[in-house]
């Protein structure tokens, strides 16, 4: 029984006031990371900080797991940069590169054409029906940077979402269990 | 106190905020390259220029570009995306951009090059502003890291006009 029996024995012998440390400081953990990813968000000013690169439409730069920092200021959006956006119709963002820009003269606003590296062709078959540009308010963010690989964990336990059950169940018999 | 979980927890920790930290370093360093690139090209013949059913204007190229982008690469680059884009005003927008031809240079052997090729991506305004126009061509470079901040760049050549008949 051994450490089984310790656990259960563990658990057994909680009190009141230790049920209730622990729970703040569980509160503590996920409020804090909530803290952290709004900051990002009112830093970089897009509503998601950090996208995971889905697909391989960007290889041999971006690679599926990668992760890339976003970042949404008012400068006009221009060809070469890499933007994030959102095609009416579609839930998941894309990540592709602007190949042309047309700035009206007098509203300011900018018709974009996007294309993933890797395609052969550009985007207007992926946009919505009829659509043939992309204009400010699709567009999330523009990438300023990038790590690889990180985004594997998120991937996994997406598609694989038994692993995050087991993950989240063995991190919180760890808070229940430990003393300190 | 100092069970298997605790000191397991403890070496994760340390390991990952070193690598964390090591990959800013890596990242920083690329700031103490300062680049110096070449680029030119030029139109060597305008292919045809037409008027399209829906009255844009479109025009087809063949460029000559030769360019050294050695420079730019760093133990930290993975790659350079490389295109040119054919840069104008019009009375209806301030600015156009329409890129006519791109390359990903993968190592600093292949960053010396030069090539002969027609416009890659179809040169169409929105409208029928293309005639006598006046236009830079801008080669652009992103510098795409191993890990870390991107860079980019640019090199503008101006003096470049569309004959003022459709042919």
């Amino acid at each position: 029984m051994g450490w089984i029996g310790d656990q259960i024995d563990s658990i057994k012998s909680l009190q009141f006031r230790q049920v209730l440390t622990q729970a703040v400081s569980l509160g503590m953990i996920v409020t804090s990371a909530l803290i952290i990813w709004k900051g990002l968000m009112c830093v970089t000013g897009s509503e998601s900080p950090v996208v995971v690169v889905l697909s391989g439409s960007m290889e041999p730069g971006f690679k599926r797991g990668d992760i890339l920092f976003l970042h949404m200021s008012n400068d006009p959006i221009r060809a070469g940069e890499i933007v994030v956006f959102n095609v009416d119709g579609r839930e998941i963002p894309i990540v592709h590169r602007v190949i042309k820009v047309h700035e009206h003269q007098d509203t300011g606003e900018v018709d974009v054409l996007t294309k993933g590296d890797n395609n052969f062709g550009d985007d207007r078959l992926l946009y919505a029906h009829g659509q043939l540009w992309l204009h400010r308010h699709h567009i999330m963010g523009r990438a300023v940077g990038f790590l690889p690989y990180v985004g594997w964990v998120t991937i996994i336990m997406t598609e694989k979402p038994i692993i995050k059950y087991i993950l989240i169940g063995a991190l919180g018999l760890l808070v229940i269990t430990s003393k300190e | 106190m100092h069970s298997i979980g605790y000191r397991a927890n403890a070496l994760l920790t340390f390991a990952v905020t070193i690598l964390a930290l090591m990959c800013a370093i890596v990242s920083l360093s690329d700031n103490l390259n300062s680049p110096s690139p070449t680029a030119q090209v030029q139109v060597l013949n305008i292919n045809w220029f037409q008027k399209k059913p829906d009255g844009d204007d479109e025009v087809s190229l063949t460029l000559n570009i030769s360019s050294n982008l050695q420079s730019l690469f760093t133990w930290n680059t993975k790659q350079v995306f490389v295109f040119v884009a054919a840069e104008y005003e019009t009375s209806k927008n301030a600015l156009n951009q329409v890129s006519l031809w791109d390359g990903i240079i993968p190592s600093k052997e292949h960053a010396k090059f030069w090539i002969h090729t027609t416009n890659k991506y179809r040169f169409v305004d929105q409208g029928s502003n293309l005639r006598g126009r006046d236009f830079n061509l801008t080669l652009h470079w992103h510098v795409m890291p191993k890990t870390g901040k991107m860079f980019a760049d640019k090199i503008v050549m101006s003096g470049y006009r569309l004959p003022e008949a459709y042919r």
